[in-house]
Order: structure tokens, then sequence, then C-alpha cells
């Protein structure tokens, strides 16, 4: 079914509770509807609802991109990419071409997986998700939004409707880098998120900085962003914030890697995201 | 429940005006392939990483198996089998022809789709830029550099027409 509102939907949602999965680009729910790794007696296609599929970008209150919206809109966008050079950098390596027509930031937030490429950059960028349900809208942080793996804070009824980013102004900029042994088309072995704003006189104003795959949930590591605030953008403050964000990092061992190569990879993609992110906002 | 009930879906294939009923759970591979014959388009992996049943959707490419073909109405569907104009081949299929850039070919339908969608956007695209968006798409045989070659080759005739 596709209807055309959210209350639809939440109505939906309410009466068929877990037996109801949402369809935006499908690249995840449709893999594993087929595979079994989840079930429902209903898809419901919430792409014929206008909030969903819609962004627009204003100076004062920032981005409100729907939830279903492609990746492609994002990176291919001449001012939007700029803006949130993070999310571009994201959206441009989610899976190949084909499946950024399709994938949804929203819908990779949802998934939650604690690999996922677009929510480090999310974090970073201090992102709200707006979420729908039948007691009517609430709405969570970027990093309170996954709960584990595949686990979010949507409850019966709920849907994500759209997730708000702060405007950006000329001196601020951002950059997600990822880790993988091939050169496209893999999972993060460890991705990272940063954002800087800087002063008038260069120094940094204020940073977020955020880890994937190196713990159940994209984290935000607020102590390493913290210490950047009013220095100098220099090696010696990235490679200190680097070990910060490393100190919470508790990834696993698997066949991408060791814990011990993932903590080191934090420190490194910390360092190079928050370089190109300094530079990003100089320009 | 609902999953068995058949939905009437019309579209456009190829520039011509289709009608199919489908199971809500037939993926948009599955009709082309089952219901309208429409063979060109390949099942690699059913899951979104190898591009073999890359089709045009709606201007974008995308993987046809993770497509549900009750969400094609009104859309405009571009397969491989549209590519050609009558008995001219298309460039890109020229091209992956004299430049032997295909062994099995069960990648081919994917490639050329994604290929030509890449020339039209951008016939001077460079090596990286090709090997970049194409890598949504897996050859097992030919090792990608005759395709990239033979993408290379296509995109120089198309800048010259
Ligand atoms: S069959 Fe669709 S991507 Fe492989
Ligand atoms: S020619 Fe065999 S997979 Fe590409």
């Amino acid at each position: 079914m596709a209807p055309k509102s959210v209350s639809e939907v939440v109505a939906v949602l309410s009466e068929q509770g877990d037996r109801a999965k949402l369809l935006a680009g499908g690249t995840d729910i449709i893999v594993q509807l087929r595979e079994g790794l989840r079930e429902a007696d209903v898809v419901v296609d919430i792409k014929k609802i206008e909030e969903v599929t819609s962004f627009n970008y204003c100076p004062e209150n920032g981005l409100s991109l729907g939830s279903a919206v492609a990746c492609y809109n994002l990176y291919e966008h001449p001012e939007l990419s700029k803006l949130y050079g993070a999310l571009a950098d994201s959206t441009h390596i989610i899976g190949g071409w084909q499946i950024q027509s399709r994938a949804s930031v929203g819908g990779n937030l949802c998934n939650a997986s604690p690999a996922a490429d677009s929510i480090p950059s999310l974090i970073a960028l201090n992102a709200i998700a707006v979420i729908a349900g039948p007691k009517g809208e609430r709405t969570v942080a970027a990093e309170d939004f996954c709960t584990g793996p595949g686990r979010n804070v949507l409850e019966n009824g709920e849907l994500l409707v759209s997730i708000q980013i702060p405007a950006q102004c000329s001196n601020s900029g951002s950059a997600y880098e990822r880790f993988i042994p091939r050169n496209e088309m893999d999972i993060a072995v460890v991705g990272v998120g940063s954002w800087v704003k800087l002063a008038a006189d260069g120094t940094i104003a204020d940073a977020r900085i955020s880890l994937g795959a190196v713990a159940a949930t994209p984290l935000f590591a607020e102590q390493a962003s913290a210490i950047l605030i009013g220095k100098e953008p220099n090696e010696e403050v990235f490679s200190a914030a680097g070990e910060l964000a490393r100190q919470i990092a508790t990834p696993i061992s698997d066949m991408r890697g060791t814990d011990e190569y993932r903590s080191h990879l934090v420190s490194v993609l910390v360092k190079r995201t928050l370089i190109t992110a300094v530079e990003r906002a100089q320009n | 429940m609902s999953a068995y009930k058949k939905v009437h879906v019309t579209t456009t294939i190829n520039g011509e005006q289709v009608d199919f009923l489908c199971e809500p759970r037939h993926s948009l591979l599955e009709v082309l392939r089952d219901s309208l014959g429409l063979t060109g388009s390949k099942e690699g992996c059913n899951n979104g990483n190898c591009g073999a049943c890359t089709v045009i959707l709606n201007g974008r490419p995308v993987d046809s198996c993770l497509v549900l073909s009750a969400e094609v109405e009104g859309a405009e569907i571009e397969t491989v089998e549209g590519i050609a104009c009558n008995s001219n081949l298309h460039p890109v299929q020229q091209c992956f022809l004299e430049g032997a850039a295909l062994q099995c070919g069960i990648c081919t339908p994917g490639f050329l789709v994604a290929s030509k969608a890449l020339l039209e956007k951008d016939p001077d695209a460079s090596e990286e830029t090709i090997r970049f968006d194409l890598s949504g798409n897996l050859c097992r045989c030919t090792g990608y550099d005759k395709i990239v070659r033979a993408v290379q080759a296509a995109g120089q005739q198309m800048r010259e027409i």
C-alpha cells in the first residue's frame, strides 16, 4: 500500500505493529524481507507522501530532509553538497550508483547499522530526527536515535518523517571518511564524521566528531570534540582529539579488522576528517 | 492477507505503455523477466550487489531486484532491450562488442544500461569516474579493463555525434 499522508501511515503502523514495514528506497528492507531477516504482512510505501520525499534549505532553519529522499539528491546538489560536505561524502559512497538512486539517509538512520555511512555525518552535523506517532510529533537527536545494531528509538506506530540539520555558515565545514579494504561498495571498518566552525581569528569555535563501526551504535565523541574548542586548527590538536576519540571506541574484532586496528583507524580518520573539515570551512 | 492480492500496474517500458498484474512482493526484475518476457535484465545476486539487473527508472539507474513492481505505477522504465535504436546498436553496445568487453555476458546488460546512463550524464567521464560510477556493477570474467576502455570509446563516439 502507498498512503498519501503521515497520519495514514501512523494508523497502519499502530494497527499492524511489527507486521507492517515501511518502504522508502527499499535497498535494505527488500533484501531483509527476501532473506527472511525480517517479516511483514504489509509493506507500506511512504514515497507518495510529500513531507517524506521533499527537502528544502533555508538560511534560518537549515536543511529539512524528508526521510525518503534518495542519496543522490544530496551529493548532486551544487549548494547542499558544499554546505553539508560530510553528508555529501557519505551519500556518495553508500552502495553504488544504483543504490544511491534509491537509498535514503532516513532509511540508513532507521536501519541503525553500527557501520552506517550517513549516521556519523548526521551526528557531526547536529541533526535532529523528527518522528510522528500516535501521540503526535517528537524529536530525537541523531546520536540518541540508534539503540543497538538494527534497533532504534521508534516505538509502535511511529515513523521518521524528516531530519532537520542546522543551517551552516560560511565558516563551517564538515567531512566524512571511512576506511574500507576495497575502493568502493564496501562496509566501513571504521567511519568518522567531523564538523567544525571557525571563529573570525581562525581558531575553532565549535566542533563535533562522530564515530561509526566502533561500538553497537554510532557514537558522538563529546570530549574529543570539546578539546578542539578555542584551539588553533593544527595537527597536534587534531591528534589529541584523535586520541580522545579512540578512548570511547569499543570495537569488536571480525573479518574486517581487529579491535586494535579499528582503534588505530579512529585516530587516523579523526585527524583526516578534521583536516578536510577545516579546509572546507576556510574556503 | 494482502500479500496474495494481485496489484494492477500501468507503466511505460522502453517508450511503450505496459499493463501487468503482480503480487505486491514481486520485484520489478521478476515482472520484467517472468511476466513480460524481457529477459535482457539478469539476476545475478538478487540483493543489490551485482548490478546485472540495472534498469533506468525515471531517469536514474536502479537495481530492478530492489524495486517492488507495485512501486513502478506511472513510472518510465528503460531496459537493455530499449537501448538500441531499431537495428542500430547504441555506441556502448557497439564498443562493448568491438572491444570484447564481455566474456560470459551475464553482467553485460547491466553494464550497458549503467554505462549509457553515465555517458548521457557525462560523455567526457574520466577513467576514475567511470570506475567509480560503475562500481555497482560486478564482473567476474573480464577484470574490468576492457569494460572501462569500451565505455571510454563509446563516450568518444557520443561526443562526436
Ligand atoms: S540481481 Fe539485482 S543487483 Fe544483483
Ligand atoms: S563477462 Fe562474465 S561476469 Fe562479466
